[in-house]
């Protein structure tokens, strides 16, 4: 049975360069989330956790429609940059990274919300700045919760369908992902190469959930 | 010398007070603030620390000011040289005792200053071991002297002794009065132990509802009716046995027990925990030499 192998590679690209992105602004979102004494936070809070419950085509659509070369931001990239997120790479690294924030952001939160805030004052009264603390205190203390963001956040970038549906397309080697492809040999009444990209996506997703299990609760064991 | 004046709202398990307070302490003196829980003593240090905003207030330390809300100066924690210790020790518990000292060095290269401090309270042994491995009262050395690591001019110590058993608080009363000689460093000691306080400081602030309502020395505060004795120490009531006629009261003074006989109408007005003077009139105290 032949069966191209490029999708499962584009999922992965796609999950890791959307994790990677993720842990960059998901610590600093996550930080500012769970010590701003600011009320604007909780509006934020419930942006960042809007995708966990909308349905995924809603954020596609939004995300479509402000991308389209028809629209401002759309027509502002295109005739300033050449630059055109609808139906390529870059866009569904976006879509991913707006649809998986809550899992990177949320995991991080509940981890700084959890260390007592006794801990960080520890550290200033010891003269260290908020962002060595941040670095040498807080984060190690929370490698768990880190690791969690981490992971679900790729998981979750693997499962993703409707975003990438909306907004990719189904183009090969460019947002064909495994989900998509999927779909698409299911359509073309093709359940073999359905069957086995399915396989393959259910075991790397039950292998990379278990190791996570695995290691939280070892790590714990430092503490 | 510290000058420090502060009013704020005090929100405590009786509903709010009122927190006023103006207090000096001298350079190199070691002070203990005593009173109830809900007091605010702990509010005092972290207005001190910079850890808590007062609604107003002034500080001063040797000349530089650290707050002053009228004219909105507030030097933040950071750059406050305190040493503060938590009544939960807060060692960092991703790293090792040697690690969390050093963490807290201006110079992280001062090894030497390092093996000092964890000689000094005896933890060298246990310099490679993680907190979670240690014993409270080992945890809260290590707490000690991680303040003092950075050389601070002032020493805060939050209650530092409360969560420990009667054996390893006079162990750690002794370490922290060696500090004290040894550094030199002023030293404001949270407490609400009687016995500890007589034992620790000469000078003391009782604080009630917010506000310093008496300052002297433990056993002139600890005696309300003063009398006039040769010899007097404060103490706490830990046991009362009636027997018959009269009764014999245990009163922990420093960290002995001695026993009192008291007349039942002496008695009546006793209880287990309060605060009292052991005092002698008649009789000449005979100084034994100890070997």
């Amino acid at each position: 049975m032949a069966c191209d192998l490029q999708p499962l590679w584009l999922t992965f690209k796609l999950a890791a360069v959307t994790t990677g992105i993720l842990l960059v602004i998901g610590i600093p979102l996550a930080y500012w989330l769970a010590y701003s004494p600011r009320k604007l936070k909780y509006a934020i809070e419930t942006l960042v956790s809007m995708p966990l419950v909308l349905p995924p085509t809603v954020l596609g659509f939004y995300l479509l429609v402000a991308f389209s070369p028809k629209f401002y931001l759309g027509n502002f990239l295109e005739t300033q940059f050449g630059i055109r997120l609808v139906f390529s790479f870059a866009g569904l690294v976006i879509g991913s990274v707006l649809f998986s924030l809550p899992f990177m952001v949320n995991p991080i939160k509940a981890g700084f919300q959890n260390l007592p805030v006794s801990l960080m004052e520890a550290a200033y009264t010891l003269g260290k700045s908020k962002s060595e603390t941040l670095w040498k205190v807080l984060l190690p203390n929370i490698r768990p919760a880190l690791l969690t963001g981490i992971v679900m956040a790729f998981a979750h970038t693997i499962g993703e369908f409707g975003v990438v549906l909306m907004l990719g397309g189904n183009i090969p080697g460019e947002t064909r992902v495994a989900s998509i492809a999927i779909y698409g040999e299911v359509e073309a009444l093709n359940y073999a190469a359905a069957g086995y990209y399915s396989l393959i996506l259910f075991i790397l997703s039950f292998l990379i959930l278990f190791t996570l299990y695995w290691f939280n609760r070892k790590s714990l064991r430092f503490f | 010398m510290i000058h420090f004046q502060a009013r704020k709202e005090l929100h405590t398990s009786d509903g709010p007070k009122r927190l006023e307070v103006d207090l000096r302490v001298e350079d190199g003196e070691f002070v203990t603030l005593f009173g109830e829980s809900g007091a605010g003593k702990t509010t005092i240090l972290r207005i001190l620390a910079g850890l808590t905003l007062p609604e107003s207030g002034r500080i001063e330390v040797d000349g530089s000011v650290w707050l002053d809300t009228a004219k909105k100066i507030n030097v933040p924690v950071q750059a406050r040289s305190i040493g503060l210790v938590f009544q939960s020790y807060n060692l960092f518990p991703n790293m090792t005792v040697r690690e969390n000292v050093r963490f807290a060095l201006i110079d992280p290269k001062e090894d030497n200053f390092i093996e000092e401090l964890l000689h000094m309270v005896q933890l060298t042994e246990l310099a490679d071991r993680k907190p979670a491995a240690l014993s409270a009262g080992q945890q809260q050395r290590v707490a000690l002297v991680r303040a003092l690591a950075r050389r601070p001019r002032i020493l805060l110590l939050d209650e530092p002794l409360s969560a420990l058993d009667a054996a390893m608080r006079e162990k750690l009363q002794d370490d922290i009065l060696e500090i004290y000689r040894k550094f030199k460093i002023t030293t404001i000691f949270v407490s609400h132990d009687v016995s500890e306080v007589s034992k620790m400081s000469r000078r003391m602030l009782l604080i009630k509802d917010g506000r310093i309502i008496k300052e002297g020395s433990p056993t002139e505060i600890f005696s309300p009716a003063n009398p006039s004795g040769k010899f007097k120490f404060a103490g706490e009531i830990i046991a009362i046995e009636d027997d018959g006629i009269v009764a014999v009261v245990t009163v922990l003074v420093g960290n002995n027990p001695t026993k009192v006989v008291a007349t039942q109408a002496e008695r009546a007005v006793l209880r287990v925990g309060d605060k009292v003077v052991v005092a002698s009139k008649a009789f000449n105290p005979i100084l034994l030499k100890a070997v």
